[in-house]
């Protein structure tokens, strides 16, 4: 053995290593304080001009860009100081957001989907940065954006279409539900494999920037997602050729069971990561929907003029399971939701509003009443077109579509097995 | 031209044509690539289209796609095909699904070029032939060329194909051609009819497999280097083989083949890639499911040995005449 190898009177005086394995502060069971986690006051962190040296964020990556202080004030030099009814807007969408969520992963429950992510208490990082970019700018999300297509306005029957995988589904089932892909909406087709779309959001930008085009790309990622080989070498190719593309990394605290210190949050934060690779790197209050939105509007605007990359780590909590086939009891405790010290992104927006005079508890409850009856409305339009549970409802030969532009002779082949075994097998959804 | 010519006049012909066409990897750019086949174009068409990248394989494949769904068409390079392993993941879950799986709505038309195969002395990560694993994928194309008139063609092909292609360039034979015999003086490829390049356009439709050697003793089925080995064995023996140069691995020239088999009888597979799951296997399964009833033979396949690529014995390795020869002799023993 090793260990032998090296007579004991030769062994230096040093205590034997030991291996560091991080473990989050609070697990089931646990009273959770979260006290120890700085929150700076709103206001506070400086707005640096969209055109700064990427050397000069180094102490806003440790900060946090907070817009909306306790009392529901708007402060500090982030504000955007959006109009009433742009607030108005965005609370709508977020609260859809939240209304769609549930009504999907109560279809789930229900067995007309076979799966669900939802995205409750991290509304505001996809809406407020859809509000904040052109519409033609295009955007690589995770499977957690789903609030950049509502915030687009896109159809929630076609979103529901996909999740039911039904006739109408644009992806003619080929996709696991909510991995959607809307290119007339600027929402890039999602894949499983976690952080593909930061190199390739990078990869548009620099085509963008080639051809001499004005819009630019925004991508996403969860925190656990930062520790894929694909974040590196994103981050080392936007810094290098200076691409307009925002980078952003969800901090939500959890990659389904792992917490965030087994990305590497215990030491830094993610938006530090920026600061190596020589882009400037902002941290936000996630859940506060005007700093989000204002960040992403300067880094927009820094993208824009040719000032190159920003990452935006957005600071929240995910506040549910990680999918439906998840449950956050079994690792973490009950508490940590509504202790999280950020609160939740649509209950912060609203009392603003009403501190503003612009809202009030009575039009809120009545605005989450017709919401959810739209959200009913389009599901119940969706249903029509079939629910998952129902059998397949494309037909056959698709299964072949999309492998290639043409399909060459052994997938026409396959295709032709496929569909004698679908004769002999005379079932009910037998091809139509 | 020599094959390196042949790859490079493909790029600027195809840059010439599309505005959209750009170039990228490891030394591409202003020093025009480790093989020189780049070379010249970032002076030509400038540093927006063709451009030296981060050594970052999945990057450059990921920003690659990206340049695709914007709707660029890119011909990125890894510089060795050993080199490609990083690039896996944007290769197989991403490049080849994205049109599947958004139902066409976004495509990947881009053609990543990458030097391969042994002879060069080149050890265990410059000389290998992963081909195998990409024809194992949905949804990419392999290409590989065994002469510069077929390469300028099939990459022309490919660059204007939509679909991600994988093009594997035979780097012993970007020279000269190579018939196995290391201890003898290699040709160049000004000696051979096949390097002879018409400087424009022109292309080698993809799919479609060459006979190089008519013939009706039995069919040999190879592709790059190996071609050139297996043709001379060919003819050193005194047999009369039908040789066919794959040249397309997917979508694979069936036809070709089974009408080759039918007529032969006989079937030898040859590749320098390691044995087990290679791409030998597929094709004598195809030829096995296809062919049984005019089987005269077992059927052959001479491939690299399933070790890693050796640097010092490398002419044992390689799958060379002598590997042949014994196959001839075991599949025309009963003829």
């Amino acid at each position: 053995m090793a260990t032998d190898r090296v007579p004991d009177h030769l062994k230096p005086n040093l205590a034997p290593l030991s291996l560091y394995v991080p473990e989050p502060k609070f697990r089931p069971g646990d009273t959770v304080d979260f006290t120890q986690v700085q929150i700076p006051a709103a206001g506070e962190a400086r707005r640096p001009d969209t055109a700064d040296a990427a050397g000069s964020f180094t102490e806003l990556a440790y900060h946090l860009v907070r817009v909306l202080d306790d009392d529901g004030q708007a402060v500090g030099p982030w504000n955007p100081r959006l109009s009433p009814d742009t607030l108005r807007a965005m609370l709508r969408s977020m609260a859809l957001v939240r209304a769609f969520d549930e009504r999907m992963f109560r279809a789930q429950r229900q067995g007309k989907t076979s799966f669900y992510m939802k995205c409750t208490g991290e509304e505001a990082v996809a809406v407020a940065a859809a509000y904040a970019l052109d519409y033609e700018d295009m955007c690589f999300p995770s499977y957690r954006q789903q609030g950049l297509l509502i915030a687009r306005g896109w159809s929630m029957v076609d979103m529901m279409n996909q999740i039911y995988s039904n006739t109408a589904d644009r992806l003619q089932g080929k996709q696991l539900p909510i991995m959607y892909s809307v290119k007339e909406a600027g929402f890039f087709s999602i894949s499983g494999n976690l952080t593909t779309q930061y190199p390739q959001a990078v990869g548009w930008a620099m085509a963008s920037a080639a051809k001499g085009d004005t819009r630019i790309a925004a991508t996403w990622c969860g925190d656990g997602s930062t520790a894929e080989g694909d974040f590196h070498s994103a981050c080392t190719f936007a810094s290098v050729y200076r691409a307009p593309v925002i980078f952003n990394v969800v901090n939500n605290q959890w990659a389904i069971s792992s917490f965030s210190g087994f990305a590497g949050a215990e030491s830094t934060t993610f938006a530090a990561r920026a600061v190596g690779y020589g882009i400037a790197g902002l941290r936000v209050d996630g859940n506060d929907a005007l700093a989000v939105y204002a960040a992403t509007l300067w880094a927009a605007e820094r993208a824009r003029t040719n000032q190159g990359p920003t990452l935006i780590e957005h600071f929240t909590y995910r506040a549910e399971g990680h999918s439906t086939s998840d449950d956050p009891g079994q690792y973490r405790s009950a508490g940590e939701p509504t202790a999280w010290p950020l609160g939740d992104p649509i209950k912060r927006l609203k009392d603003h509003l009403i501190a503003l005079g612009e809202w009030d508890e009575e039009r809120h409850a009545a605005q989450d009443k017709e919401l959810a009856e739209q959200v009913k409305a389009a599901q119940k339009e969706a249903e029509t077109n079939g629910v998952l549970g129902h059998g397949l409802h494309q037909p056959l030969d698709t299964l072949f579509d999309g492998v290639f532009e043409e399909m060459p002779w052994h997938l026409r082949e396959q295709q032709a097995q496929m569909v004698a075994e679908e004769t002999a097998s005379g079932r009910p959804w037998a091809r139509k | 031209m020599n094959m390196i010519q042949a790859i490079n006049s493909a790029m600027d012909v195809m840059m010439g044509r599309d505005p959209d066409v750009i170039v990228m990897g490891e030394d591409v750019g202003y020093f025009g690539g480790v093989f020189r086949a780049t070379a010249g174009l970032q002076a030509k068409y400038g540093k927006t289209r063709v451009f030296d990248t981060p050594i970052s394989e999945c990057g450059i494949i990921g920003v690659a796609v990206g340049m695709g769904a914007y709707g660029l068409r890119p011909v990125p390079e890894i510089q060795f095909a050993d080199y490609i392993y990083p690039a896996l993941d944007q290769l197989v879950s991403e490049a080849a699904r994205l049109r599947y799986r958004s139902a066409g709505e976004f495509t990947a038309p881009i053609t990543v070029r990458s030097p391969f195969g042994g002879g060069i002395f080149g050890g265990q990560t410059h000389s290998q032939s992963p081909e195998g694993i990409f024809t194992h994928i949905s949804g990419v194309k392999t290409v590989i060329p065994s002469t510069p008139y077929d390469a300028k063609g099939l990459l022309i092909a490919a660059i204007e194909d939509n679909d991600p292609t994988i093009f594997f360039e035979p780097k012993r034979i970007y020279n000269g051609p190579f018939d196995g015999h290391w201890d003898k003086p290699t040709q160049n490829w000004s000696q051979h009819p096949a390097g002879e390049v018409p400087t424009g356009y022109y292309k080698i439709e993809l799919g479609k497999a060459k006979v190089v050697r008519p013939g009706e003793a039995l069919t040999v089925l190879v592709y790059g280097t190996m071609v050139h080995v297996a043709l001379a064995v060919m003819e050193e023996a005194g047999v009369d083989a039908e040789v066919i140069d794959l040249r397309t691995l997917v979508p694979l020239d069936i036809e070709t083949i089974e009408a080759s088999v039918k007529k032969t009888g006989r079937c030898m597979i040859v590749h320098e890639a390691t044995r087990t799951s290679g791409f030998g296997s597929e094709l004598s399964a195809l030829v096995q499911e296809r062919c049984f009833y005019h089987l005269e033979a077992p059927i052959e396949r001479v491939t690299g040995f399933d070790t890693p690529y050796p640097h010092s014995l490398e002419w044992a390795y390689f799958p060379g005449p002598v590997r042949i020869g014994e196959a001839l002799k075991k599949i025309m023993k009963d003829a």
